[in-house]
């Protein structure tokens, strides 16, 4: 095979990689090697593949990915904290032919927003809920989140979190799988590539779904906090593996059947 | 019928999207009324009870975010509850309708009627600088006209709107004259969150703006609403005004119970009016004004503590005498009772 030249490389005939148009040209506010970046990029593929930029309606939350409204090329609702899937349910029961979808973290979603996860779950509101979860308050500053693994340090667990006196890290996939509403929940992360080529995947099953009024779909991303959890990008990737994947498990939790 | 049946049946007559809402005493037939009237069938109206008042005001906001015409309901405890969501709504300058039917308070307080949420209506309630356009209704008939009103006053300047009822508006029955149904309206408004056609820019709801020069002046934007507000949509009523030497300022239930006592009085050569704030923000200061070098005094009449009174001070700017008459914690005045006070205020 003959060498390929870097101005060879950029030609668009050898373009294997390209940047979805639903990006925008917005630089990201997100730290070095956060998740949020890579989940973005493959939800733009995803609303640009599947047609759905002209229908798409995405409610943000309050957590790091508040600003999400500036780097995806779509309508966009910004929440209050723990309430978009309140608003996504108005939107879609308003606008049934519209492609609705809730991004929020954990503290956002599993705390805050429990009570609006559950119950839009248990109505089986057709939207996609897209959960990032990375076990920490990232935007106030790496304070300890509903998901924060046992023993895990935090700003406000300094000691690590004691289950005694702070609870258990919840499971918040595990328990919106137990009701009837919800039609597909998986897990996943995108710390490698297979992992982002499984979540694409996993998001068009959810526009599938979602056209065919199936019920909630409910994705969870195990993420990294490198800044949060005061590590490099490369050491929190390490640390995500071999802690919290062990802990939330990757793979599909409850799948329709077929 | 009810009052809060009233607010019900205008809702959908006039062409609302969405109601989204909780369970409260003394307003919950506004939820049972349109669950069994089934507007889904009847205009496509979609009627959710939520999990809670905060979940319902954020479907409004949702709802509200996409040019829908949305409302929601609720009494004294649960409207504090949608503090939140009012004041992001208000920050995102969307237009909606809210209806507190009072009941007394502080806490749980009473399931009685009460006007002690004035201050919450009109003051803010949530955090930060924003008002609502807030309407009082003293009939039946007011419920029903109110909820076209609110909306459109809602949609003109793309604000939320409140009803500020009380439990005896609510639970009351009289004879109303209801509208014809109106059509649900298709129009897609440029600014609301529709899906992203290739011939505009996307459309970004938020109350958000990390940078402090763009906030102030989008604080500044909303003072210009506000006063365009106050300077348009005053509305208020008089009631024997014309020779008055005193006047009785009141809204809503206790400006029915008002028109008894001024009754009463006038029998008894007491010559005082009364002066029924329609809208309370925007208040009808400038006509207060005019009237306080007129009069002797003016006795505002409250199912509170004294809230509106300030208004009424603030208006008359020391001109004439103010004071206040109230019952709290459910109970209503009696005719007799106000011109007892009346007549305590006129001998100072």
């Amino acid at each position: 095979m003959a060498e390929i030249k870097f101005n060879d490389i950029i030609k668009p005939e050898n373009l294997v990689y390209k940047r979805s148009k639903v990006l925008t040209d917005n630089v990201m506010h997100y730290c070095p090697g956060c998740g949020h970046g890579t989940v973005h990029n493959v939800l733009a593929e995803v609303i640009e593949e599947e047609g759905l930029q002209s229908r798409t309606i995405g409610i943000t939350p309050v957590g790091c990915s508040v600003l999400m409204y500036n780097y995806l090329d779509i309508d966009f609702q910004e929440a209050a904290h723990g309430r978009a899937p309140a608003l996504a349910t108005a939107v879609k029961r308003l606008m049934p032919d519209k492609f609705v979808f809730s991004y929020q973290g954990d503290g956002d979603l599993a705390a805050i927003g429990t009570a609006e996860t559950i119950h839009t779950c248990n109505r089986g509101e057709n939207i996609l809920m897209l959960f990032i979860n990375n076990g920490i308050y990232g935007m106030t500053g790496g304070q300890m989140a509903p998901t924060t693994l046992e023993g895990m340090k935090s700003s406000t667990s300094p000691y690590g979190r004691d289950v005694a006196m702070m609870g258990a890290p919840i499971k918040m996939a595990d328990i919106v799988a137990m009701l009837p509403g919800t039609c597909f929940v998986t897990r996943h992360s995108v710390n490698t590539a297979s992992g982002v080529k499984k979540l694409k995947r996993a998001l068009k099953k959810a526009v599938q779904y979602q056209n065919e009024k199936r019920g909630t779909c409910f994705i969870e991303v195990v993420s990294n906090c490198p800044s949060g959890w005061k590590m490099t990008p490369v050491e929190s990737n390490k640390w995500m593996e071999e802690n919290m994947i062990p802990f939330y498990p990757l793979g599909d939790i409850k799948v329709p059947a077929e | 019928m009810k009052g809060n049946e009233a607010i019900a049946e205008a809702a959908i007559r006039a062409g609302a999207d969405g109601y989204f809402g909780y369970p409260i005493t003394p307003q919950s037939e506004i939820l049972e009324y349109l669950m069994e009237a089934n507007p889904q069938a009847r205009t496509g109206m979609v009627v959710l009870q939520a999990e809670s008042e905060v979940a319902a005001i954020n479907m409004v906001y949702g709802g509200a975010a996409c040019g829908k015409k949305v409302l929601t309901s609720s009494s004294s405890p649960g409207i504090s509850l949608k503090q939140e969501g009012i004041t992001y709504i208000a920050g995102a300058e969307l237009p909606c309708l809210i209806v507190n039917v009072v009941r007394g308070g502080p806490g749980l307080g009473t399931i009685q009627p009460a006007q002690s949420d004035y201050f919450q209506a009109v003051k803010g309630g949530g955090h930060g600088d924003y008002h609502l356009i807030v309407l009082a209704p003293s009939s039946v008939q007011e419920m029903a006209d109110f909820v076209e009103l609110g909306f459109d006053l809602a949609f003109k300047y793309r604000n939320p709107v409140m009803i500020l009822s009380d439990g005896a508006i609510g639970q009351m029955m009289e004879k109303v004259y209801l509208k014809p149904q109106k059509e649900r309206s298709t129009e897609i408004l440029p600014w609301a969150t529709t899906g992203k056609p290739e011939t505009r820019e996307r459309n970004i709801i938020t109350s958000l703006d990390l940078d402090a020069a763009r906030q102030e002046k989008f604080n500044l934007k909303l003072v210009a609403k506000y006063n365009e507000i106050k300077q348009k949509e005053v509305r208020f009523e008089e009631f024997l005004t014309d020779d008055a030497e005193y006047i009785l300022v009141a809204y809503g239930t206790s400006a029915r119970i008002c028109q008894k006592a001024i009754k009463l009085a006038r029998a008894e050569g007491i010559k005082v009016g009364l002066l029924r704030p329609i809208t309370l923000f925007p208040y009808p200061s400038r006509r207060l004004n005019e009237m306080a070098l007129k009069v002797r005094g003016m006795l505002a009449v409250e199912m509170s503590t004294g809230q509106m009174v300030e208004d009424v001070m603030l208006a008359v700017n020391g001109k004439t005498r103010v004071a206040h008459f109230g019952r709290m914690g459910g109970i209503i005045p009696t005719p007799e009772e106000v011109v007892e006070n009346l007549k305590k205020f006129i001998k100072g």
